[in-house]
């Protein structure tokens, strides 16, 4: 469904590459987040992909055409959720969701709701009764919460059936109970439409719902696959042993024989790297005042790739 | 080109005009300062003595100089557009870049002709001689002068990659035309280096028109009126279709370039 080659992107007049080199393809239905920090490069390629910035070079095709050569075909089969509110916030409701229907082509421009069609209208009453807004879809938009905003611009967006649905941070801003609420609503599309969904976010909890993750940094991507497998890959597990002060150095001794990595002082951090925390144990004959595993979340590997090793 | 998306983006336009009262306001205290108080101090302490009515002078060119000027801001709004609100929406929908261009014009045009309406209904109130064939014959020609002012917008608009340029340069661009396109005096003499601004003043045309309709072939030529009605129509043209092509190739260039 997006299928992105060698894409590079350096804006005028800087000498970083905002997106560096970076190939990778999305399947049709699936839901891919990219992860990354702010300013690694996340709405440069989302801008690229929805045809609202040309690269510099590399290309990258949406729904099978090309984001540089065929944008217009490319824009009728997305969906785009910004970062930041993309609404008219002057007009209400219905009217801006009247607009999208319009310049997507659904329906004819009618200058009020009761002129629009049957359908049209409709449509609307589900849509309202889907939000739970039907009191207020006439009312002007200034006067829905943040989250209500943000529901309201995904249901717009999903009006024309897009093939897939590109979400630029859509919960920035919010407050965790809109967060969630708009969560529950975004896996009901999922569950409901076969659309694709694209998503940025720089929290790693949105990310780990997806079925693959693309870690971004600097441009470039860091790590690519599904959660379970970025997980395996990033996060290391550790071994803790300990002894008494006369015992430490025989500790290090037998552990030193027995091959194992692990940092000078104590207590010893030993990196398991696949060897198994019986066999170490049992290999031991240095009586252990400590026995322990450490196993950092993925968001302690994610900072560790962002910021570098501590 | 769909005419269903252009309808609907002017219209837009339009809308938020109607919703946001203070903006309707502020629209009629400009021109109502410009004309009754400056215009009413001026025609009482000069009243005869220049030889024409003051108050019709200033009425005329504030008429055309604030249709001009707000179909000119309106269409170089799309740049907040580009940044935040529904014009991001507008970008990534399949609706071509003219299609969005002229329907852009034509929605800052149907803003500024109520502007333009109330001007004429607040010049009539303040005791600007006028017949009711005047008035029309003045809003047909304020029409064409919004339409200049409308491209006009789309040549700056296709300059500028953002809202900070756009007024750190706009007022530099537009509020010289106040003066250059002689909205509140004569202008039949100017320096050589003022004349060449003047003249390429798209403003100036504007202005001048809508006087040669107001003071007809009586007009005091180089005093109150500049030119001939038809050589402003025909400038006016030529400047309209330059910005249109120009502005729109440059904005569908940039909006992708950054």
């Amino acid at each position: 469904m997006i299928e992105i080659e060698h894409l590079t992107m350096r804006y005028k007049k800087q000498e970083a590459n905002a997106v560096d080199d970076v190939s990778f393809t999305v399947a049709a239905g699936e839901f891919f987040a990219l992860l990354g920090p702010n300013g690694a490069g996340k709405t440069t390629t989302i801008s690229i992909l929805t045809t609202s910035l040309l690269p510099t070079s590399g290309s990258a095709r949406v729904a099978g055409h090309d984001v540089v050569g065929e944008a217009s075909k490319v824009r009728q089969h997305i969906g785009v959720i910004f970062q930041k509110p993309s609404l008219d916030l002057n007009l209400t409701a219905e009217e801006n969701v009247r607009m999208h229907a319009v310049l997507y082509g659904l329906y004819r421009f009618r200058p009020t709701f009761s002129t629009m069609p049957d359908a049209y209208q409709r449509r609307i009453h589900e849509l309202a009764e889907l939000l739970g807004i039907e009191k207020d879809i006439f009312k002007p938009l200034k006067t829905f919460s943040g989250g209500m905003q943000r529901k309201l611009e995904i249901v717009r967006s999903l009006m024309h059936h897009p093939k897939v649905l590109f979400l630029d941070e859509p919960t920035a801003g919010l407050d965790p109970a809109s967060r969630r609420t708009l969560w529950e609503h975004l896996n009901v599309v999922r569950q409901e439409s076969e659309t694709t969904l694209f998503l940025t976010t720089h929290y790693i909890e949105e990310a780990e719902q997806a079925d693959h993750i693309a870690i971004f940094n600097q441009g470039r991507i860091v790590s690519l696959g599904t959660p379970g497998v970025l997980k395996a890959e990033l996060v290391r597990e550790f071994l803790i042993l300990d002894a008494a002060a006369a015992d430490q150095a025989s500790l290090r001794g037998e552990l030193s024989g027995l091959g194992l990595t692990f940092d000078p002082g104590f207590p010893v951090k030993i990196t398991l790297n696949g060897h198994s925390v019986q066999q170490i144990v049992k290999e031991i004959d240095t009586p252990l005042t400590t026995v322990r595993t450490e196993s950092p979340s993925l968001e302690e590997a994610y900072l560790e790739i962002v910021n570098g090793p501590q | 080109m769909t005419i269903d998306a252009l309808l609907a983006i002017s219209y837009r336009d339009l809308l938020k005009f109607l919703r946001d009262p203070m903006r309707l306001v502020w629209s009629f205290v400009f021109p109502l300062l410009l004309i009754g108080v400056f215009g009413g101090i001026m025609q009482a302490n000069l009243g005869e003595s220049i030889g024409f009515n003051y108050l019709a002078f200033v009425f005329t060119g504030v008429f055309a100089y604030t249709l001009f000027m707000s179909a000119s801001e309106g269409v170089i709004s799309l740049i907040d557009d580009r940044e935040s609100d529904f014009s991001q929406e507008l970008l990534v929908s399949p609706v071509s870049r003219y299609t969005i261009v002229l329907g852009k014009i034509v929605g800052e045009s149907l803003v500024a002709l109520p502007r333009g309406l109330a001007i004429l209904l607040m010049g009539s109130v303040l005791g600007v001689p006028t017949t009711p064939l005047l008035l029309l014959e003045l809003f047909l020609v304020g029409t064409l002068g919004t339409l200049l002012g409308a491209s006009f917008g789309v040549m700056l608009l296709g300059n500028f990659n953002n809202r900070r340029t756009a007024n750190q340069v706009v007022p530099f661009i537009m509020f010289p035309q106040l003066f250059l396109a002689g909205v509140m005096t004569p202008i039949g003499v100017l320096p050589w280096y003022l004349e060449i601004l003047s003249r390429i003043s798209p403003m100036r045309y504007a202005v001048d028109l809508a006087r040669g309709i107001y003071f007809g072939p009586d007009a005091q030529t180089g005093v109150t009126v500049l030119a001939s009605p038809a050589s402003n129509l025909i400038v006016m043209a030529a400047m309209f279709a330059g910005f249109l092509v120009v502005g729109t190739i440059l904005f569908v260039r940039r909006e992708r370039r950054r």
